[in-house]
């Protein structure tokens, strides 16, 4: 599987990450390099194999229902750009 | 042409835990803005998820409660996308290993009929925070308590074929985690959401129309007229001529009308991929037996036993095991009162009259099932008439006294039932309408019945209610009898 430089450009907005537009030659080959690996890891018959949602042989440890946070808002606010009414403040976004 | 309505439902239910699912912050409503987000619900670098055991076993009993299958090793995924009360970047959830499987919800229509409707799978995943546009100019402000808190998403197949099952459904939904006690249930405080896939179809075809997804539309009636809206909607487009587009539309029940949310310049790409920050959760078979040998008996069996044990109709049973807290008053009044039927009638009566006209729920009603109780006995032992029962059950109400019987001696209700005393007021009345009494005398047996109401009805004026109808009525008859 290849990719050219609109498909980079699409997964770039997706992943909100600038890449300049010079890069975007250069990227389509690296990524394309490792697709093709995958590929060829695809290739191997798996379906008799459970997909592993983890490689380490253990399971989830569970925690109590406990509350033990306390409010640290002030703590937190102190590296926000911007608060107000207790609120973090971020550029207006409506969907 | 004729249409049939598909429906399916997501519903989202916030699950009564203290602390949230990923993180020991407090999940209590309406703390002041991220006083309980902590720097896992921040997403702050180097932060760890660890999961809380009460979210699970809150989901699995739902899961035992509609009998699913538990998915002995479920998985969490990440669903990424970018919005702001959404720190990470990506929601924790759950996608191919779901940890409840597919599962079965009866319910009941207004006509009695029952349906099954199956549930495809629900999942446990983490609620999103919240973000206000308004008042911030330019800016929204974003507030991190509610993130993380946890919900179970219970998924249906598109199994509803009117905006009425569909609410009976979203009831049936309410009621089993309520009874659960996973959930308070509480839509206002959006403990309890709802979206809505619909579609509409030429009757008998077999291939579902296009849908349309309704978001968020928050309370049992605001779900049943978004449906109905919508259904209209999608029937006049085709009928138009046009076509249904597969979208998210916003209900606004302001002008009961559904509009498509602005639609972004391409679809979502989730990019779903299993969270490695969390191992696979495993359930022991010996968890799933424990949950289930204490289980408290749920809607179902409870309105079997009721109209087994105390004989009730199936629509008093059903309206009494609604929701659980009604249940629960009712069989404490019937213990005190001692009649299951009269207790019924006074619950889903007078009781429910006033709950409604306050805006109450039952668990502040001001009369305690005690207190109804008490007041039924007094019915029984013909203490009181029916009618000036309800005087007392308004004085309860009303902080008068505290019990039916202080409130009927403080004010001298209690019923009379001396002959010689009502003997009197029969005489007093008979004496005050001679005109009556000859009629009476010259009418025959079919009428006369209907003129002893006008006596029966002086007499109890004259005594207030309180004169026993049984007494008034045996005198009437010998007094002009001929």
């Amino acid at each position: 599987m290849s990719l050219d430089q609109n498909d980079i450009a699409k997964l770039a907005r997706l992943a909100r990450i600038n890449i300049a537009e010079s890069d975007t030659a250069e990227l389509s080959q690296r990524i394309g390099d490792i697709l093709n690996m995958v590929d060829a890891m695809q290739a191997v018959d798996t379906s008799n194999v459970l997909p592993m949602a983890n490689p380490h042989d253990a399971v989830q440890r569970l925690r109590a229902d406990e509350v033990n946070e306390t409010n640290q808002r002030e703590h937190f606010q102190k590296i926000a750009p911007q608060t107000a009414d207790g609120l973090y403040l971020v550029p207006q976004v409506i969907e | 042409m004729e249409w049939e309505v598909v429906i399916g439902l997501e519903i989202h239910v916030q699950l009564t835990t203290k602390s949230k699912i990923f993180s020991g912050s407090s999940t209590a409503f309406g703390a002041d803005a991220n006083t309980q987000a902590s720097a896992v619900d921040l997403a702050m670098p180097g932060t760890l998820p660890v999961l809380n055991e009460q979210a699970v076993k809150n989901a699995i009993l739902f899961g035992l409660a509609i009998n699913a299958d538990i998915c002995r090793d479920s998985v969490f995924d990440r669903k990424n996308y970018f919005y702001p009360d959404l720190p990470k970047g990506y929601q924790t959830t759950q996608m191919d290993f779901p940890i409840v499987g597919p599962g079965i919800v009866e319910i009941t229509l207004s006509d009695g009929s029952t349906r099954s409707i199956r549930v495809h799978h629900a999942h446990l995943e983490e609620d999103a925070g919240k973000s206000l546009h308004e008042d911030y100019q330019g800016m929204s402000g974003i507030d991190l308590n509610r993130a993380g808190t946890p919900l179970i998403e219970i998924v249906s197949e598109p199994d509803m074929r009117s905006a009425e099952e569909a609410v009976a459904y979203l009831r049936k939904i309410h009621s089993i985690v309520t009874y659960l006690g996973i959930s308070d249930g509480d839509m206002s405080q959006g403990s309890l959401r709802c979206d809505a896939n619909v579609s509409v179809r030429p009757k008998g075809q077999e291939e579902y129309g296009t849908r349309a997804e309704l978001k968020n539309i928050n309370s049992f009636r605001f779900v049943e007229r978004a449906i109905k809206t919508e259904v209209l909607r999608q029937i006049e487009l085709i009928e138009d001529g046009g076509k249904v587009k597969q979208e998210t539309r916003l209900y606004d029940s302001d002008k009961n009308e559904t509009r498509p949310m602005r639609s972004k310049e391409e679809a979502n790409d989730y990019r779903y991929f299993p969270c490695p920050d969390l191992l696979p959760v495993h359930v022991e078979q010996s968890l799933i037996d424990d949950l289930r040998a204490g289980m408290p008996e749920l809607p179902d069996a409870k309105r079997q036993r009721f109209e087994e044990e105390f004989g009730l109709s199936a629509y008093d049973a059903g309206l009494l095991t609604g929701e659980r807290s009604v249940a629960d008053y009712f069989e404490a009044v019937a213990h005190s009162a001692g009649d299951a039927k009269l207790a019924a009638n006074w619950v889903n009566g007078e009781l429910s009259a006033a709950l409604n006209r306050d805006n109450l729920a039952i668990n502040s009603s001001p009369v305690s099932a005690e207190q109804l109780g008490g007041l039924i006995q007094r019915i029984r032992d013909n203490s009181i008439s029916g009618k000036i029962a309800k005087q007392v059950f308004d004085a309860l109400w009303n902080k008068e006294g505290d019990s039916a019987d202080a409130i009927i001696d403080s004010k001298g209700l209690k019923q009379v039932s001396d002959s010689g005393a009502i003997g009197a007021m029969v005489d007093e009345v008979l004496a005050a309408n001679p005109e009556q009494v000859e009629q009476f005398k010259g009418a025959d047996e079919g009428k006369r019945k209907k003129m002893l109401g006008f006596f029966v009805g002086q007499i109890m004026k004259a005594s207030k209610g309180q004169a026993n109808p049984g007494v008034i009525n045996s005198l009437l008859n010998e007094k002009l009898g001929d």
